[in-house]
């Protein structure tokens, strides 16, 4: 709604309160000016009707990653959605993300992904003469730096269908973001690692069925499932699934190629 | 999306039963390209003796098949369109219980690699029938045939080269890939196709279909192919 | 753990307790590197942080890390590098910390690149460098314009391998002592309103700085002043105050992202400022000091970008102190932007494949938040207040404050910047320094022996001062007191002050300050933002009298202060370090005499230092 002659709007906003035990959707109506982003207009119901209206924020630009929420059902960065984008009367409905256990309002406890993230092992750079420094070239490092956009917003992980549907998966799979890291030191010039055992049997790289939510909601515009994901896939199938390579492995019998456990 | 998928899988599938009116000099239907029975109308080579009573585009028509059953793009389309899970982005899973491709059967979508090598063997044949589709009878000759054939070749190459396990073979699959100047090279130009995947997967999906129908209409004589040739 | 403590879990059952050697509040880079090195060092380490960990104010932090590696111009060294820091921070820095930053930045940038960190390289393969304002040569090591990012989830990965342990979305309410030396921590955390009270052989504070305390800000909440404040009212000495960064560059429109930061490496990369005339104003503000090295024409500071060697800087890499400055009076003499900036225009003078490549979160940044394509549109910009030079004095060895068993590194310390930090040596800063103080910490509590006292009576009253908010009827708004602070320092400790306007703004603190233990939040402990931030908002108004107080006794002008009453600089002002101690009650408001003010001489370096800013020394 626009009044014409302040060139403020007024929007009517559905945000959900409650905590891990119960919670409802309530419904809050606030002024906001051009230009201005959801994070703007859930500041205004914190500040002026909310004050204990619990939400996660640090930059407002879009780089730390913590004001992640589902924004009319879509999982967004609330700093970063214009509220330009809602040119419309009804509600805008603002939920926390679904994936994760409900901690307060819009707060959710993400701990799994920092759980998760110690069972990607680190990464094992190759040794430099002692004084010398790497050498690294752009062809293999602006691979690696795609990975390193990665602001850790969770979108991905929330949007997942493996993660989000089923509780019982969280224990197999690790998630988007993580398999992102595993490319990110897979692919690192310096890394010496072979991971793909662990890609398979502890990171659960086979759940994934590349149906691309992740790479359609990362706000740092990472291609997840085409440059990290099935890169990575198709490494485990190197290792796991090629007939050829297997006997090939098995004849010159390095002990490192074997079949799976 | 699903729509589609299922309009082709009718028309490809009622064509490759039809066992005729495949060939029309010098167009060769792709559903039926290479013709390797010796019951073919227009054989590319005779590697199938005349026991074999079906018709020949069976003896090929499951590579591209397995090629594009998994394929990475076409894996996505059908596991949200068919299998629902997810429906769609945030929308939940149809079914309680999953295990993605962690077992049988969709785990064997691994061997994807090995309907690449297939399907790349067949890009060349039909590279090979799209340069016959401008020989007329010894004289060099344009159809508008030989134009379809070509757009054939040349949009089933680009998806092809831009699969993720051709990505990963030429160099994708290298931890330093300064060290290796023309895989890199390859990796650069399979990555350029791969980014637009899902359209060289549609597009081709749909002018080989297209091909079908216009060489078959022209063997029907419903239409005549206009030719310019060179005596 | 001594027999006070055992009684405190009696007194209240409810506080979880913990004990550690090294205590590190604060996760941004210094925080984080100083965790791994006390881990190194074999200390038991807790990491306390207000946010999710790898979320820290580093991440806003863009251009790069200054270091002088010489992979781009040979000629570079550390002893050019310290020059132009002392020169930056008008030669008020602490030598020695400023030497030692110069010689160990490029080891710790190294490490990092060991750690997995992936550098934007050279044509040879090596870490690229780029241009920075005041920075004799390219030197930044960068990765695109986020390399704060970069440097947070490098140390985050480096960190997890440690067995550190991190307490995330805890705050620290209160240092605790015990006859002069530091004995614990006292946070509770966000997210359930638990108290959490740690034992600590030492401490490490880095904790960052204090932007929120203005309205145009590049900070995010955190910035509070937490860090200064606990080690003032804990005992410890504050310098420097009155330095306070306001960088040349923010975003103005729209309203809601006035103050986000444009990165220096816009006009490192080549964009220039302009007013509403079109015209390249910075030719007209270029001060005498750096005459002699800042080009006089448009036509040889576009050939720099070429040839650094036969040409001289263009006058929009001066330091932030005078950009900024010149920014303020162009758009007070009305030659500003519709909104109230001036142009940063790098969509004519270079590519828009180039402008990607090197600045794609600036691209993103304007693209969504603002409309604006960087690669065919200026953007507009003006100054927002960005750093804080001062801070808590250490030792520059060690990181040690005057309190024994509390150390400090980053933005909460003071010392290397001066009068005015150089952009790009702030990551450097919190890589070498945490670096120190993490060590620092680390040796002091392996010879600390017993663990010091912890007062029961001490901690319930701190935690009966911490709740008071949730219950004090009919207090104002924490949010609205936040604002009121915010406008009052923006305009009357500003970029340029004036003493009429301090003693204003010192009256008016006092009154804030005794509102803002009236607060009201009303709603439960579990992560309620009403209660933190009437809780923050203490940290914020102690710092805001530190500002002002020392603001009030600088009588000149000088890097990241400017009085419009005493314009020029001052020799003998120059020379001294204005410090600052608590004199006030341990908790609750102050009283009118509870910041003391003293000042102590800058340190003089040594000969062969002094040398190097003899006349004709280079330029
Ligand atoms: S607040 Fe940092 S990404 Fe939104
Ligand atoms: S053909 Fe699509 S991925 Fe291989």
């Amino acid at each position: 709604m626009r009044s014409a002659d302040t060139g403020t709007q007024t929007v009517r906003l559905r945000i959900w309160r409650g905590d891990s035990q119960a919670g409802r959707f309530v419904e809050y109506s606030v002024p906001f000016n051009d230009g201005e982003v959801v994070l703007d207009v859930v500041h205004r119901v914190q500040a002026t009707l909310a004050p204990d209206l619990a939400v996660r924020w640090n930059c407002k630009a879009g780089k730390c990653g913590s004001c992640s929420a589902e924004i009319d059902g879509r999982p967004r960065l609330m700093c970063m959605t214009r509220m330009s984008l809602f040119d419309r009367d009804s509600p805008l409905t603002i939920a926390p993300l679904k994936t994760f256990p409900a901690e307060r309002d819009l707060v959710t406890d993400v701990g799994f992904n920092y759980a998760v993230a110690g069972r990607v092992p680190p990464l094992a750079p190759r040794q430099t003469e002692p004084g010398e420094h790497h050498r690294i070239w752009d062809a293999d490092i602006e691979r690696v730096q795609e990975f390193h956009r990665c602001i850790e917003c969770f979108l991905c992980q929330d949007v997942c269908h493996v993660l989000r549907d089923h509780e019982s998966n969280k224990n197999k799979f690790v998630g988007p973001r993580h398999l992102v890291r595993l490319a990110e030191l897979e692919m690192h010039p310096i890394d010496t690692a072979d991971r793909r055992a662990t890609a398979r049997h502890d990171l659960g790289i086979s759940y994934c069925n590349i149906t691309r939510c992740c790479t359609e909601v990362c706000p740092a515009g990472i291609a997840i499932t085409d440059n990290a994901i099935i890169p990575m896939k198709e490494r485990v199938a190197d290792r796991f699934f090629d007939p050829l390579r297997l006997l090939a492995a098995k004849l010159r019998s390095r002990p490192d190629s074997g079949p799976a456990k | 999306m699903a729509m589609g998928l299922f309009a082709f899988i009718l028309y490809a599938t009622w064509a490759t039963f039809q066992n005729s009116h495949y060939y029309a000099a010098p167009y060769l239907s792709p559903f039926y390209s290479p013709c390797v029975s010796a019951n073919c109308t227009y054989q590319t080579a005779p590697l199938v003796g005349s026991w074999w009573k079906v018709s020949p585009a069976l003896a090929v028509v499951w590579i591209p098949l397995g090629f594009r059953t998994s394929c990475y793009y076409f894996r996505r389309v059908y596991y949200r369109s068919f299998w629902l899970s997810p429906p769609a982005c945030a929308v939940a899973d149809a079914r309680p219980r999953y295990s993605g491709e962690s077992r049988l059967p969709l785990i064997l979508n691994n061997v994807h690699r090995y309907f690449f090598y297939l399907a790349f063997a067949l890009a060349i044949v039909d590279s090979w029938d799209a340069v016959a589709a401008f020989d007329f009878s010894g004289h060099f000759g344009i159809g508008l045939g030989s134009l379809i054939m070509l757009t054939d070749a040349v949009l089933l190459w680009s998806y092809t080269l831009g699969c993720h396990s051709c990505r990963h073979l030429v160099g994708g699959r290298l931890k330093l890939l300064s060290a290796h100047r023309i895989r890199y090279r390859l990796w650069k130009g399979s990555s350029v196709l791969n980014r637009h995947h899902g359209l060289f997967g549609w597009t081709s999906l749909g002018w080989v279909g297209f091909t079908d129908l216009y060489v078959r209409l022209v063997s029907t004589g419903v239409i005549t192919d206009p030719r310019w040739v060179l005596h | 753990m001594g027999a006070a403590l055992s009684e405190l879990r009696e007194l209240a059952a409810e506080i979880e307790v913990h004990s550690f050697d090294v205590v590190v509040i604060g996760a941004g880079g210094a925080g984080l590197r100083a965790a791994i090195e006390a881990t190194a060092m074999g200390a038991s380490t807790a990491v306390v942080c207000k946010s999710l960990l790898g979320k820290a104010h580093t991440v806003m932090a863009e251009g790069g890390i200054a270091a002088a590696m010489g992979n781009v111009y040979a000629e570079d060294d550390w002893k050019v590098h310290f020059r132009d820091t002392m020169r930056g921070g008008k030669m008020m820095a602490n030598w020695r910390m400023a030497q030692l930053h110069a010689q160990e930045a490029p080891e710790r940038v190294w490490e990092l690149e060991e750690w997995g960190a992936a550098f934007d390289r050279t044509g040879d393969g090596r870490i690229s460098q780029r241009d920075f304002g005041g920075h004799r040569y390219a030197r930044l090591a960068h990765v695109g314009d986020s390399t704060g990012l970069e440097m947070i989830r490098t140390l985050q990965h480096r960190l997890a391998q440690s067995d550190a342990q991190v307490f995330m979305e805890h705050t620290v309410i209160s240092l605790l002592t015990d006859a002069d030396r530091i004995s614990g921590v006292l946070s509770y955390s966000r997210s359930d309103g638990r108290f959490v009270l740690l034992e600590a052989k030492a401490v490490v504070l880095a904790t960052g700085g204090i932007g929120k305390a203005y309205r145009v800000t590049s900070a995010s909440w955190e910035y509070t002043g937490d860090g200064h404040a606990l080690a003032l009212r804990a005992g410890a000495e504050l310098a420097d105050m009155e330095f306070v960064q306001f960088h040349p560059t923010g975003m103005v429109w729209p309203p809601s992202v006035r103050g986000i930061l444009v990165t220096e490496g816009v006009r490192g990369d080549g964009g220039t400022l302009r007013n509403s005339d079109g015209r390249r104003f910075m030719f007209d503000y270029i001060p005498p000091y750096f005459a002699e090295e800042t080009a006089q024409s448009e036509a040889e500071a576009d050939a720099w970008y070429e040839d650094k060697r036969a040409n001289r800087r263009p006058p929009d890499l001066l330091p932030r102190d005078e950009v900024a400055r010149a920014i303020n009076s162009e758009i007070k003499a009305g030659r500003g932007s519709p909104h109230g900036g001036v142009y940063l225009d790098i969509a004519s003078r270079r590519s828009a494949e180039y402008i990607m490549k090197r600045l794609p979160s600036m691209y993103r940044q304007f693209k969504e938040l603002a409309d604006v394509d960087i690669t065919t549109d200026a953007m507009e910009v003006g100054p927002t207040c960005h750093y804080i030079m001062g801070g808590v004095r250490v030792d520059p060895e060690t990181g040690a404050s005057s309190l024994a068993g509390l150390f400090a590194a980053g933005e909460v310390s003071n010392g290397l910047h001066g009068a005015n930090r150089l952009g790009g040596n702030s990551l450097g800063d919190l890589l070498v320094f945490g670096r120190r103080a993490g060590a620092g910490a680390a040796a002091y509590a392996s010879g600390a022996g017993q663990s010091g006292r912890i007062s029961a009576s001490e901690v319930s009253e701190l935690c009966a001062d911490a709740l008071a908010p949730l219950t004090s009827e009919g207090g104002e708004n924490p949010y609205q007191l936040q604002g009121e602070l915010a406008d009052l320092m923006q305009s009357n400790v500003g970029i340029v002050r004036r003493s009429d306007e301090l003693a204003h703004a010192i009256e008016r603190l006092e009154d804030l300050e005794e509102r803002s233990y009236q607060a009201h939040a009303p709603g439960g402990r579990k992560f309620n933002p009403g209660w933190h931030a009437a809780l923050e908002l203490r940290s914020m108004i102690v710092v805001s009298r530190c500002i002002a107080t020392c603001a009030v006794a600088r009588t000149e002008s000088r890097g990241g202060h400017t009085r419009d009453d005493y314009p020029s600089a001052d020799q003998a002002l120059g020379r001294i370090n204005f410090l600052l101690r608590w004199a006030g009650p341990k908790t609750g408001p102050s009283t009118g005499g509870s910041l003391e003010l003293t000042t102590a001489a800058v340190e003089e370096m040594p000969e062969e230092l002094a040398q190097l800013f003899v006349q004709g020394q280079g330029s």
